[in-house]
């Protein structure tokens, strides 16, 4: 018996290609040197009023602050800054909902969020909040009319993200806005997937509440941002975090200069380079699909084909499961919503949502490209993936009964366990 | 997840992938697990006139843990007669490969498929000696 795991790793071995873009970035190197004096002889805290040491500090938040807000079409003053999207999510949602307790209480989200997202809202249902989870259609947007009916005089929030971290797909944010503006309900948009990818424009759109993280465009982690609109109409919300009243007193605490100017230059950055960017990440998207599709039938791409960004594809690979793909690519640091991958053994609940067969559930990956990605990566992602799932397919019993018999699976009676 | 040394060896390199005539009937098969579960097994043995299985096969859809536990089981039931197929563990299995404890149920469907066979082949021969009886 031998119960010494050891990592799969033999001889020294080169890194694996980065195409996990969605679970987070590296931190831009620019962004790395924009910081890097706030660490050392810039170590002012931003909130002393009385010395240089604090004025250059804070400056250099300001600064921060209007570039996160150009990225989104909003003013320096509306941003807020957080330790990530989790958080801004958390103060967005419990923050709105406990303010206007006792005037409103339902609030509105959708079954694809983030986890963070769902679980500040079942937490507000143990406070006596009703709560509306909106389904998704099957290529995981939301669909505006159930929206607009789900909507009562006692709603007090509609949290939509704006971009889904699984599945790429991009919520139809200005039509939501929309309606929320028209019926007097604030409109909070996770755009923690969304924001350097797609343009966002918060009084176009109308969003009152906008939540952004650092480590999802290139920036550090450990910093996020919420928007939170003050005018027209004007957004009030409880803090979580008490002290000494930083932040408008929505978030108190000494703003981490370092991390502030990294989330600013990451924005600016974004915004400078996003066109180019995305016109590149979607020559990269079109070239690796036509790779795979050349060798490989059977792939499902989940989610809206056109509503999505062009760094982000979820594709089941029917008859070979998640996590045995995963171990067969070894040269690729991809995601997987396979069951196996996770210790609840359930498939992804966004891919459920969207009514993906179970057993395609299995069979997905989650590939992400991003700035770094280079076309020979590309490339050598795509050979290896049909290198991998040929081989798996050549051993699937499901493949066999399939392509080789031609047997319709629903006949069979399985013995699930 | 971390996997051992054994596990990586039989999922990169799987012993006895393939398939047997299923029309044989020293031939048996075992389908087991279901695709909405995430793994699915097909192992089958081939039993000689002494009772020995000569050959075992599999095809497995499942994860490298369900994939390993199907290829070792394989290569132990080869050589090994009707009754000590029968009492191969999953534990021996889970064991061998030491999975973790969240893939134990990957050995589980091993033991399953092995006794399915098993059970498919001796339905096979109790049909042929009631279909010769009456020749006889």
């Amino acid at each position: 018996m031998n119960n010494i795991y050891t990592l799969p790793t033999a001889a020294p071995r080169q890194r694996p290609i980065y195409m996990d873009y969605q679970a987070t970035t590296p931190c831009d190197p620019r962004v790395v040197e924009a910081m890097i004096p706030w660490f050392t002889e810039k170590f002012g805290n931003p909130h002393s009023r009385n010395h240089e040491y604090g004025w250059e500090a804070e400056e250099a938040t300001l600064m921060a602050r209007e570039h996160i807000a150009d990225l989104i079409g909003a003013e320096a003053k509306d941003i807020i800054f957080t330790s990530g999207a989790t958080e801004s999510n958390n103060l967005a949602i419990k923050g709105v909902a406990s303010f206007y307790k006792g005037r409103k209480n339902h609030i509105v989200t959708c079954v694809t969020e983030h986890k963070c997202v769902l679980d500040a809202c079942r937490h507000l249902e143990e406070d006596g909040f009703h709560v509306t989870y909106l389904p998704v259609m099957a290529n995981g947007l939301i669909d505006l009319d159930l929206l607009a009916q789900s909507l009562t005089d006692q709603t007090a929030i509609v949290s939509i993200m704006a971009v889904n971290n699984e599945i790429g797909v991009i919520q139809p944010l200005a039509d939501i806005g929309k309606l929320c503006r028209e019926r007097g309900v604030f409109f909070h948009t996770d755009a923690a997937q969304a924001a350097g990818k797609i343009p966002l424009d918060v009084e176009a759109m109308n969003i009152d509440l906008l939540s952004i993280s650092g480590h999802k465009l290139y920036g550090p982690k450990g910093i996020g941002a919420l928007y939170v609109r003050r005018r027209n109409p004007r957004v009030r919300l409880s803090a979580i975090i008490h002290g000494g009243g930083q932040e408008r007193g929505m978030r108190s605490g000494t703003l981490p200069t370092p991390l502030c100017v990294g989330l600013g230059e990451a924005c600016r950055l974004a915004k400078t380079e996003m066109t180019e960017e995305n016109k590149r990440l979607t020559s990269y998207r079109d070239l690796f699909l036509n790779l795979l599709s050349e060798a490989l039938t059977d792939l499902h791409i989940n989610g809206d084909k056109q509503q999505r960004i062009p760094s982000n594809l979820n594709i089941s690979f029917a008859f070979v499961e998640g996590e045995s793909l995963m171990m067969s690519i070894k040269d690729l640091a991809v995601s997987s919503g396979s069951a196996c991958t996770s210790a609840s053994l359930e498939p992804s609940y966004v891919l459920r949502a969207l009514g993906v067969e179970e057993e395609l559930a299995h069979t997905s990956l989650r590939i992400g490209f991003g700035r770094f990605t280079t076309e020979d990566e590309v490339r050598q992602a795509a050979a290896s993936l049909i290198a991998a799932v040929t081989k798996l397919r050549a051993m699937s019993p499901l493949w066999e009964m399939v392509k080789e018999e031609g047997i319709d699976l629903r006949t069979i009676q399985w013995t699930g366990h | 997840m971390t996997y051992s040394n054994q596990l990586l060896d039989h999922y990169n390199n799987p012993r006895n992938v393939g398939s047997l005539d299923k029309a044989d009937d020293r031939v048996g098969t075992g389908l087991v697990g279901a695709p909405a579960c995430g793994d699915v097994m097909k192992l089958q043995i081939r039993v000689n006139d002494a009772g020995v299985i000569e050959d075992a096969k599999f095809k497995t859809f499942g994860c490298g843990s369900a994939i390993a536990s199907s290829s070792l089981a394989t290569q132990w039931l080869k050589g090994k007669n009707l009754s000590e197929a029968e009492n191969l563990k999953n534990t021996d299995i889970a064991n061998h490969l030491a999975l973790p404890p969240v893939k134990i149920h990957c050995s589980i469907l091993a033991e399953d498929a092995i006794k399915a066979a098993i059970a498919d082949y001796k339905e096979k021969q109790s049909k042929k000696t009631t279909s010769e009886a009456p020749a006889a």
